[in-house]
């Protein structure tokens, strides 16, 4: 009988499995890597409107998250200023500036600035601002430090592992509510110290954060 | 087979290339890797709307709208904001109302609240103390005065209130950050840090005249 295959074909079975489990391990890595949250949506810095810097703002004058995110506190959505609330300020502070003129149209119109919206769930997710800002989730969680970012990008990932994280275990990430628009606070007693007075606060203040499904899809 | 592991390789580079790494700066909106039902027919707050012409889906206010659920049967001294006293800083003769509106309590909570909305809306201008030396100051706001002479610490608790809802000069309302309550609120801790600017030694308590080096 003459031979149908060469000596080497005895390698092949173990060759293509070998190369069928290095592409299966690259398309595996590739597509946690590159199909999630942290590669599509971390660094969205889209061009605004009005070149606002808010390390300027919120950072060098230091004034408050609440100052212009009125709603944030006590309202589901974190609320985009009315120019007006620039007005405030700025019908003095660099008043014929011309990058302010879209700002100044828009007081006197009322036709709002249209700013472009970086940090966006998905129309299923029902996400509630006042009630993380009241149970001490501070800015910084989900936002980064805003108070450093001249274009604001998106820092976090915001997929549904990323909330999990902080439901599952929220004693690491809970914090005094009067500290919560204070981005650069780390508690003074380190991983451990908020450890413990996180696990004070998730027992004192009864938080319970809902990990089945109709917490948030409703 | 060598060349198998070659054209792989060189695969994962020019993905790697093309694709670049997680958490780099880019002015493109988002990929949707899986977008089923991310953006549903339906409008959230400050969204934008095709349908009506202004191109917002926020609708203002219909003039002469009147709040609606409330209960005609009870009591209610918020309903229709009926009591001038609270949402206008006026009584019913329209005179300023001095001191504070009968539905309003003061007390260290109320105090508290206050110092917190102070803080957050008024501090960047006025100043932490109320003397007017707030951060905007170096940044080209023009005057803004003291809470500690005698105009400001005569006014009325009512035309303070009405200041601040309506603004004055070169400050525009502020009702839209602080409602009605929030504003008494306000109003107390500048009362308190008006008295605090015009201590004096018979204001300490005596178990902390020790502390401050006074008999």
């Amino acid at each position: 009988m003459s031979k149908l295959f060469p000596k080497s074909a005895n390698k092949l079975p173990l060759q293509i499995i070998i190369l069928v489990f290095i592409v299966g391990s690259l398309v595996a890595a590739g597509t946690t890597y590159y199909a999630t949250n942290s590669y599509t949506n971390v660094g969205y810095a889209p061009v605004q409107p009005v070149p606002f810097s808010h390390a300027l703002h919120a950072g060098q004058l230091g004034i408050d998250c609440r100052y212009c995110h009125v709603g944030v506190d006590k309202s589901a959505v974190s609320s985009v200023p009315a120019a007006q609330t620039c007005m405030n300020c700025h019908n003095q502070v660099k008043p014929d500036s011309p990058l302010l003129q879209v700002v100044r149209d828009s007081y006197a119109s009322g036709d709002p600035v249209p700013w472009v919206k970086i940090h966006q769930a998905p129309d299923y997710v029902y996400f509630n601002h006042s009630v993380h800002i009241a149970r001490g989730v501070s800015c910084v969680e989900c936002h980064g430090k805003v108070n450093e970012m001249d274009v604001v990008s998106q820092d976090k990932p915001l997929s549904m592992g990323f909330c999990l994280d902080c439901h599952r275990e929220p004693e690491k990430f809970v914090r005094d509510p009067k500290l919560v628009t204070n981005l650069d606070w780390k508690h003074p007693g380190g991983a451990a110290g908020q450890l413990e007075d996180g696990k004070k606060f998730v027992h004192d203040w009864n938080i319970n954060p809902p990990k089945s499904c109709s917490g948030c899809h409703r | 087979m060598r060349y198998v592991y070659l054209t792989l390789f060189f695969v994962v580079v020019l993905a790697l290339s093309i694709l670049g790494f997680r958490g780099s700066l880019s002015t493109r909106s988002p990929l949707e890797v899986f977008d089923d039902m991310d953006h549903q027919d339906k409008y959230k707050a400050q969204a934008s709307s095709k349908f009506f012409a202004d191109g917002r889906a926020d609708r203002t206010r219909i003039p002469g709208t009147v709040a609606f659920g409330r209960r005609s049967d009870a009591a209610d001294a918020t309903f229709l904001k009926a009591d001038s006293a609270r949402f206008e800083g006026k009584d019913a003769k329209g005179a300023w109302v001095v001191g504070f509106p009968s539905a309003i309590t003061v007390d260290a909570k109320f105090m508290e609240r206050g110092q917190d909305r102070f803080t957050i809306y008024c501090a960047p201008c006025h100043g932490a103390i109320g003397d007017g030396n707030g951060i905007t100051k170096q940044y080209g706001m023009g005057a803004t005065p003291t809470f500690h002479d005698v105009r400001l610490r005569t006014m009325t608790e009512g035309e303070i209130f009405n200041t601040i809802t309506h603004g004055k000069g070169n400050m525009l309302s502020y009702a839209d950050k602080l409602p009605a309550d929030d504003r008494w609120a306000v109003i107390a801790y500048v009362r308190a840090l008006q008295r605090a600017a015009h201590s004096t030694a018979a204001d300490v308590p005596p178990g902390h005249k020790s502390e401050l080096g006074i008999k």
